[in-house]
């Protein structure tokens, strides 16, 4: 049970994500859903990696027969963090343009595509 | 130049990314030669990966191991039969999906030097451009899955930026941040079913998942996300929303780079059920679920055409419906996979029919958004009502408008004809009524093609176009890259279905070929 705590985590905040997406209106709080996905999916893929009691896995003085957590995963972690900073500021920007034109960041009242 | 033939698939990457950041400097110091720079570096990224094809058309897949003297095996002695290394593995599918991107991305560069002359902050438009470019050839050339991921995410990052970069009022933003939101949900969901598929068998590479992949419900789970997430970034149904919105804002030669770009996604989606999943189970239920989405997209993008008013909007709503044919044809394949003898009878050609319409929807719908981005550029209006009698003063737009719309409608001697023959015969042959759905859409297609020909170009010279002049010479030159594609293919579909697509099919169908290319029969 303690062990899957990390995955039940991951799985409530992707549904807090999700449903922030989908259901709010205002375009900011949107962007913080995604960067919330972006972090459930981050918490993933880390404790997928981790073993109970493991150092860090750097073989350079590490002490005999020790467990290592999994390096590959960490370093998709910081890839996808990198990534997603791109992401959230290039929204942000994106938000930014749309809130000068328009005067607000309701997603319902920027219908001008539409038309 | 032998260590430059050796390392191709590594400046399939190099060369788009080194020119794209070298182009704001350029731009900075001696703005004189940037665009003859652009070209160049265009040129040099869109020549490597037609020579790359080539080699894999002829020798074989390129299995290329990054960080490894040339000759190392993917998966060395040492490492248990494991490849740790990053692999670019380009078969079939790849080089042809490269071929095809190659063409598109070197006709818009030139059409896009002459419609972006006047604008501003160019430098920093190319650099994106290449970008976008590194992004596509990228995601069809990699053996890597997380690569994938990150191709894909440079790509659709590339794409929403380039959308939006004229703002228009803030419409262009809108419709870059809507298809960002959905892009980057669909990234995130490829990277989840990553994750899940690194915990079960410890490997990024797609070649050793697909040969020990099993039957489970986390295998089930990864599958769905994938194709969830690559179907949104295809810009099927029922993920449409964003494509027409972003294609409708972006500037017209982008959006014709966007079309490789989401086609691109199909590439993943189509690697990742034929090669991945190919061997574990039944492929019926995944192929029904391919057709039906393939025929939601058809009906409801031709559907939603027809009453735009948008011109752009009205082609971004075909492209819906076109990609419906690639899943259609794609997806029948997909459900007889294990039926060796209906295979043989009709699922080749239904493949190879849908692999082609691939290649010929990137080449007609370029040729389209290029042609509409014309008269656009002349006449600064989007709004088919506003539009008229411009044939007059713009023939070669016109004739150019006029041989994409019979293409996409499936009209002979055109490639779209060619490649929708083949679609019919085959999915009849599986099922009579999904091809009468397929033809209906075609003439729907037709129909709202000849509105859009006659509003456009038609009828007496309107005043207010009097002064409108033909367009500057390298956008005809964009345009006559395209077109010559558009006649070529159609002209010769045996020449090309023979070179360029059975191997494609051949090399999605048996994914053993994959697998052993990267870990040489071991394992």
């Amino acid at each position: 049970m303690i062990a899957n705590l990390p995955f039940i985590a991951v799985a409530l905040l992707i549904g807090i994500a999700l449903a922030t997406i989908l259901l709010k209106k205002n375009m900011i709080k949107m962007v913080m859903g995604l960067a919330m996905l972006e972090g459930a999916v981050n918490l993933f893929l880390v404790s997928l990696g981790y073993r109970e009691n493991g150092i860090a896995p750097i073989f350079t003085n590490a002490p005999e027969g020790a467990d290592m957590v999994l390096p590959t995963v960490q370093a998709l972690t910081l890839t996808n963090i990198v990534i997603g900073v791109a992401t959230t500021a290039l929204m942000l920007v994106l938000v930014m343009v749309i809130y000068k034109k328009y005067g607000t960041v309701n997603a319902d009242k920027m219908r001008r595509l539409k038309e | 130049m032998n260590v430059l033939f050796e390392n191709l698939p590594a400046l399939l990457i190099a060369v788009p990314l080194f020119c794209a950041f070298l182009v704001p400097i350029i731009g900075r110091f001696v703005p004189k030669i940037r665009d003859a720079w652009i070209v160049l570096a265009s040129l040099a990224s869109s020549l490597t990966a037609v020579i790359t094809a080539i080699i894999v058309y002829t020798k074989g897949t390129i299995v290329y191991v990054f960080g490894a003297a040339a000759g190392t095996p993917a998966a060395p002695i040492d490492s248990g039969g494991i490849p740790f290394r990053i692999i670019f593995t380009i078969d079939g599918f790849g080089a042809f999906m490269l071929l095809s991107a190659a063409i598109v991305s070197f006709a818009v560069v030139l059409y896009l030097i002459s419609s972006q002359k006047e604008r501003s902050g160019k430098s920093e438009f190319y650099a994106l451009y290449l970008l976008l470019t590194a992004g596509i050839f990228g995601m069809v050339s990699t053996g890597d899955l997380f690569n994938f991921f990150v191709f894909l995410e440079i790509n659709s990052l590339a794409g929403a930026a380039l959308v939006s970069y004229h703002r228009r009022g803030g419409i262009a933003a809108e419709g870059a941040l809507k298809y960002l939101i959905v892009n980057t949900v669909g990234g995130l969901m490829v990277l989840f079913s990553i994750g899940i598929l690194y915990a079960q068998y410890d490997s990024l590479n797609m070649a050793v998942i697909a040969s020990q992949i099993s039957f489970s419900t986390l295998n089930i789970v990864a599958l769905v996300l994938f194709i969830t997430a690559l179907a949104m970034k295809a810009g099927s149904v029922p993920f449409h929303f964003a494509t027409p919105d972003a294609y409708s804002v972006a500037p017209s030669g982008i959006t014709a780079a966007m079309i490789v770009a989401s086609q691109a996604g199909l590439y993943g989606l189509f690697r990742i059920v034929f090669t991945l999943y190919g061997d574990i189970f039944n492929t019926v239920t995944i192929g029904w679920v391919v057709i039906i989405l393939g025929v939601l997209s058809m009906v409801i993008g031709v559907t939603m055409a027809i009453p735009q008013k948008d011109v752009k909007r009205l082609l971004a709503y075909h492209a819906v419906s076109q990609t419906g044919y690639m899943l259609l044809g794609v997806g029948v394949a997909l459900a007889v996979l294990g039926d060796p003898l209906a295979m043989a009878a009709y699922g080749q050609t239904a493949m190879e029919g849908g692999l082609f319409h691939i290649i010929n929807h990137a080449m007609y719908k370029g040729l389209l958004f290029l042609a509409v981005g014309a008269v656009i550029y002349r006449t600064g209006v989007w709004s088919l009502n506003k539009m008229g009698g411009l044939g007059h003063n713009m023939k070669w737009t016109m004739i150019f408008f006029l041989i994409g719309a019979l293409a996409i409608a499936g009209i002979p001697p055109f490639n779209g004809f060619a490649s929708k023959l083949m679609i019919y015969e085959s999915v009849f042959a599986f099922n009579p009524a999904l091809s009468i759905i397929a033809m209906v859409v075609s003439i729907l297609t037709l129909a709202s093609f000849m509105k859009v020909f006659h509003s456009m170009f038609m009828g007496p010279q309107l005043p207010e176009y009097a002064e409108v002049k033909e367009v500057p010479k390298l956008m005809i030159a964009g345009m006559v890259i395209l077109t010559i594609f558009v006649i070529g293919f159609g002209l010769f579909p045996d020449l090309v279905v023979n070179n360029l697509i059975t191997p494609a099919a051949d090399a999605l169908i048996n994914n053993g070929a994959y697998i052993t290319a990267v870990l040489g029969g071991g394992l």
